[in-house]
Formats: C-alpha cells, sequence, structure tokens
C-alpha cells in the first residue's frame, strides 16, 4: 500500500543521512589531521609569536570543541547534534556556529539555483518540445547546434566568459559579490536591485547551459512520442495540430522532464558551488570554498550534511508522481 | 581508412569531436618541441606579461610561461580524466557482469549502492576524501579520488543496457544460432561501453577541475584547473589579465565539446533508432 511505500522510502533516507553523517565523521579523523592545532599554529605564525602556551590552548580549544573524549563518546554527541543540526561552533570564525553560517548563506544560494532550475526547465521544454514537432518553423533548427555546444560547457567556464564580456569589456554589471560594498541588505527597490543586478551574470551563466540539456531530453522524447500510436491516431481523426501538440505530444513527453527536475532541484545546493566560488555570490559554495581554505573541517562537515539531506528530501517528490501519471501507482500488483 | 572516412561523413558529431580532440592533442605534440616544459615553473619568466613574441600566450604573477603551462598541464589534465574514466567504466562494466551472472541478492546490493550513491552530489563526497588526504594530492591520486565515485553512474547504465539487451529478439536470434548469451551481449555492448567511457572521462576531468578550482588539487603540478584556481586566488579577471585564463579556458572547452561531440556519435552508433530523428 501506499503507506507501507512511504515509510519504506523514509527508511532508506534515514539510512543515507546516517551512513553520510558517520562517512563524515571518520574520514577526517582517519587522516589524523589536528584542525585546532593547525589553526593555532597559523595565527600564531601571522601573528609572530613564541609558540609558547600554544600546547595548553589546543587542549583548552579541544575540551571546549569536545575533542578530548574517548572516539565513541564523540561519534554519540555528534550524532546527537546531527540530529538537532548543531553543527558546533565554527573553527575559523570561532564565536560564530556553523549554523548560523549556513543559514546565512542558504537563502542565497536556494534563490540563485532555484530561480536558475525552474527558469531554464521552463525554457528548455518548451523550446524542446517545438524542436521535435515538425510543423515548427524552419528557422528553429538552427538553435539546436549552440544548444547543443552549450549544454556540454561547465557553468564556471561560461561563467567566466560572461564576466569578461559583460563586466570587464563593456562594464554593464557588478563583477563580483552578492550586492555592493556598503548596501544595506533591507527589504527596499535600491536594495533588491542591486541584488538583482549581482544575480544576473550567475543566473545568466546557468541558464544558458541547463536550458540546452532540458531541451536536448525534452526533444528526445518529443520524437518517441510523436512515433506513437495514438499520435497517428489523433492525426487520423483530423484533430487541430495545436491540439496534438498540446495536448497527445507535449502532455507525455513532458512527464520523464519532470522527473529531471525533481532530481535537479535536489541539487541546487551543490549543483553551482563553483560559479558562486567564480562570482564570489555569498552562498553555501563560497562558504565552503573559505572553510575548504581555512581547514575549518566543522563548516565543511555542516555544508555537506545539510546539502546531502536537503538532496534527499526529493525522494518524497516520488509520493505525487501517481497523480501527474494515472499509469504510476505504487500499490503492489 | 577509405571506409572510416565515409562512414565519418555520415557521422558528421563522430567527426567533429574527433576533429577537436585531434587538434588539442597537435596542438600539445606541436609545441612541446619548441617549448621547454620546464618554463611552466614559478619564476622561469618575467611575470605578468601579455602575449608577446617570446611568450605567445602571456606570463602569470608567479613568472609562468602559459604556453609551457599549457603544454605541461593538458596531458596531466586529460591523463586525470582518463585513469578515472577508465578504472569508473572498468569498475563499472566488472561489478554489472558480476551482478548479472550471479543474480539475485548480489544484484541488488550493487544496484542499491549505485542508486543511493547517485543520490548524494559526488562533488561534495570528493571534497570530504580530498580534504582528509594529509598534504597535497599528486596528479595520481587525484586521479584515484575522482575515480573513487566514477563507477556509480556507468554501473547503472551499463546494467540498464544489458537489461534491455538480454530481452531483444535479436539478442535471441543470436542464441539460437548458437552463440554463447555473454559473447553476444558483450559485443553488442562495446559501442555502449566506448561511449559511457568517453562520459565518464568527460565527467571525471569536470570533476578534478571542480575540486582543483575549489584548492583540493595538485598544488605542484601545472593542470588546467589548477591554472584556473590560480587566476580565481589572484583575482585575474578583475585586474584585467585576461590571457592568464584565455588559454585554459580555450582548451577547457575544446576538450569538453570534443568528448561530447564523440559521446553523441558514438550514441548513433550504439542506437541507431537516434538515426531517424538525427
Amino acid at each position: 500500500m501506499q503507506l507501507a511505500y512511504i515509510v519504506r522510502r523514509f527508511g532508506v533516507f534515514l539510512l543515507i543521512i546516517w551512513l553520510a553523517a558517520t562517512l563524515n565523521f571518520f574520514l577526517p579523523r582517519l587522516s589524523g589531521q589536528d584542525p585546532v592545532r593547525t589553526k593555532l599554529l597559523q595565527q600564531a605564525s601571522l601573528g609572530g609569536y613564541a609558540q609558547a602556551g600554544i600546547e595548553e590552548m589546543t587542549r583548552e580549544y579541544e575540551r571546549r570543541f569536545g575533542l578530548d573524549k574517548p572516539l565513541w563518546r564523540q561519534y554519540a554527541t555528534y550524532l546527537g547534534d546531527m540530529a538537532r543540526l548543531d553543527f558546533n561552533y565554527s573553527i575559523a570564525n570561532y564565536p560564530r556556529k556553523v549554523r548560523e553560517l549556513i543559514a546565512d548563506a542558504l537563502p542565497w544560494t536556494i534563490g540563485l539555483l532555484g530561480t536558475t532550475t525552474l527558469l531554464s526547465f521552463a525554457i528548455g521544454s518548451v523550446l524542446g518540445a517545438l524542436l521535435g514537432w515538425p510543423r515548427a518553423p524552419r528557422w528553429m533548427m538552427w538553435l539546436m547546434p549552440p544548444l547543443w555546444a552549450l549544454h556540454a560547457i561547465p557553468f564556471f567556464l561560461l561563467g567566466l566568459i560572461l564576466t569578461y564580456l559583460f563586466a570587464f569589456q563593456i562594464p554593464l554589471l557588478p563583477i563580483f559579490g552578492g550586492y555592493s560594498a556598503g548596501a544595506v541588505p533591507g527589504l527596499n527597490w535600491h536594495f533588491l536591485a542591486d541584488m538583482l543586478s549581482h544575480a544576473l551574470l550567475p543566473a545568466l551563466s546557468i541558464v544558458l547551459v541547463a536550458t540546452g540539456g532540458w531541451a536536448l531530453s525534452m526533444r528526445g522524447m518529443m520524437v518517441t512520442t510523436m512515433g506513437e500510436d495514438y499520435v497517428v491516431f489523433a492525426e487520423a481523426k483530423g484533430l487541430k495540430p495545436s491540439t496534438i501538440f498540446t495536448r497527445y505530444c507535449l502532455r507525455n513527453a513532458i512527464l520523464p522532464q519532470v522527473t529531471a527536475l525533481a532530481l535537479a532541484l535536489g541539487q541546487i545546493l551543490s549543483g553551482a558551488v563553483l560559479v558562486e566560488v567564480i562570482f564570489g555570490y555569498p552562498g553555501i559554495g563560497t562558504l565552503l570554498f573559505q572553510a575548504i581554505r581555512e581547514n575549518d573541517q566543522f563548516v565543511i562537515q555542516g555544508i555537506v550534511f545539510i546539502v546531502v539531506a536537503l538532496g534527499l528530501t526529493t525522494f518524497v517528490l516520488d509520493i505525487v508522481y501517481p497523480w501527474l501519471d494515472p499509469r504510476i501507482s505504487y500499490r503492489r500488483a | 581508412m577509405r571506409a572510416v572516412l565515409r562512414y565519418l561523413h555520415r557521422n558528421p558529431s563522430l567527426a567533429l569531436g574527433i576533429a577537436l580532440l585531434t587538434a588539442v592533442v597537435l596542438f600539445v605534440a606541436i609545441s612541446r618541441m619548441f617549448v621547454d616544459v620546464e618554463d611552466a615553473r614559478p619564476l622561469s619568466a618575467p611575470t605578468l606579461r601579455p602575449p608577446s613574441q617570446a611568450y605567445p600566450f602571456g606570463t602569470d604573477r608567479q613568472g609562468r610561461d602559459l604556453l609551457a603551462v599549457m603544454v605541461a598541464g593538458t596531458p596531466l589534465t586529460l591523463r586525470i580524466g582518463f585513469i578515472a574514466g577508465f578504472i569508473g567504466v572498468g569498475l563499472g562494466a566488472a561489478l554489472v557482469f558480476v551482478a548479472a551472472y550471479y543474480r539475485g541478492f548480489l544484484d541488488t546490493v550493487i544496484r542499491g549502492i549505485a542508486d543511493i550513491g547517485l543520490t548524494v552530489p559526488g562533488l561534495l563526497v570528493l571534497i570530504i576524501i580530498a580534504v582528509s588526504i594529509k598534504g597535497t594530492l599528486t596528479v595520481n591520486q587525484m586521479a584515484i579520488v575522482v575515480a573513487s565515485l566514477a563507477w556509480l553512474y556507468p554501473t547503472r547504465t551499463i546494467r540498464a543496457q544489458v537489461l534491455s539487451l538480454r530481452e531483444r529478439g535479436y539478442v535471441e536470434v543470436a542464441r539460437l544460432s548458437g552463440m554463447s548469451g555473454p559473447g553476444i551481449i558483450f559485443v553488442e555492448l562495446l559501442p555502449y561501453l566506448a561511449a559511457t567511457l568517453v562520459n565518464s572521462v568527460s565527467a571525471a576531468i569536470l570533476a578534478s577541475i571542480g575540486l582543483e578550482v575549489l584548492g583540493l588539487g595538485p598544488v605542484d603540478a601545472p593542470t588546467l584547473g589548477m591554472t584556473l584556481y590560480w587566476v580565481n586566488f589572484n583575482a585575474a579577471m578583475i585586474n584585467g589579465w585576461w590571457w592568464w585564463w584565455l588559454a585554459p579556458t580555450v582548451i577547457i572547452l575544446t576538450v569538453f565539446l570534443g568528448l561530447f561531440f564523440v559521446t553523441v556519435g558514438l550514441d548513433e552508433i550504439a542506437n541507431p533508432r537516434l538515426r531517424r530523428s538525427a
């Protein structure tokens, strides 16, 4: 029954989360790195201090971060913390908690990637449907090669090229960051416009690449659907071409696209880490980049955990399929 | 040779892909004769020169001759891609054959791991692995790190293809006429395996460049991704040092487009039904 299916799905979900958390915990410890000591030594060498007292400081910080307890205790506490989404303090920005850092960055990434994913899905699906439709205007065929080529390019490379063209050569758009330095974040038109102009280039580099992918897969599905008997039958009945296009072809061809959209939405946190890094966009990707630079293990772990967990929630979207496509049902036959 | 050319004429995607990849290989091979690869190390040239007679691709802030960097780095980046791609597809194909042979429980486990692994964002897992390794990576270690996840996707797609082949009519006919079952599947699978391999190489290169741009790559090696890392690190874009990122970007683009069109061309061989729609 439905319920049994949902329970099983949820069980798998928890299992993956636990596996990810465990991997997250043991992998860095296997390598025997000591992030606290490394950080302190780094600070000491920057400030030119003598290294006396480093040992005691390390011990004190380890006590505070709970790193002096036996491994199994640490693991138990860690699992408890994860369940409460508490990722401890950031080592590099000490008094700040990892959760705060991530909470600050999340809206930026979700806003940018959510919008661009939906936008490229919509544009790509319509374009692809028309490209697979024999009655579509001839000139549309010329769109194919550029779409293919764009599809093969990684987001961030296109980002680099766009930055050069539209921010350096023709200085139309800002080059870096999520908003202008000195702008006060708030809900007013001035700030929103500033934010939008900063998001335009990263968004463009994602949309241009992703649209190609959506269009290509949609076109493939269209071609297959149009070979189906019911489409031939509809033509033989003398239905209007526009009816055949929307009701007979589009509606059937878009189903796999919706599946792919669910998967793509699961990737929105990790999909454009590099785009954010290139544009210095203040989202999850940039936070991760800084954490890697500063060897801030807790921040890295927190981000990986959140990204995996949020990505997996798209499992839930499975449940809406029977409603989209009556042929699917989760009842045992 | 004539036959090959005639075939390429019928399959323009494959021809274009091969041409692009050949261009990259020729560029490296020919430049290698004129350039000292040692100049790819820092401090071997004046810093931040735009392209000129002496330094056709310019030099970077640490005094690397960028032409030498490209000549030394392109093969390194391709090597990471090919090592990881081969390990990924080899492991994937082996697992699929084991699963197809024993079926039942083992098949379920292998499919389960591949399915679950694919839902987890790969780049982040690679980041965790790379961060955990002590010290900086070498190019070969980099390839192994990337390969550690490179088998997931091939396993899933090859398995689907084997299952679909098993049910096809012509496979049945071939079996009735006395060919061995696994033999048929293997022969029929070859073009498909080739397409998967090219696809995996491309994915591995993308993953390695991703790790490198984030600063987790082999710091001493002049790979294309590390060059982009230094570009980003030194804010070359804002400072207007366009030649620094132009060369690696063009080469990476050419490699990706080449691999992509080769995959499209190979897909056409593996799956003749696509021809009708092209």
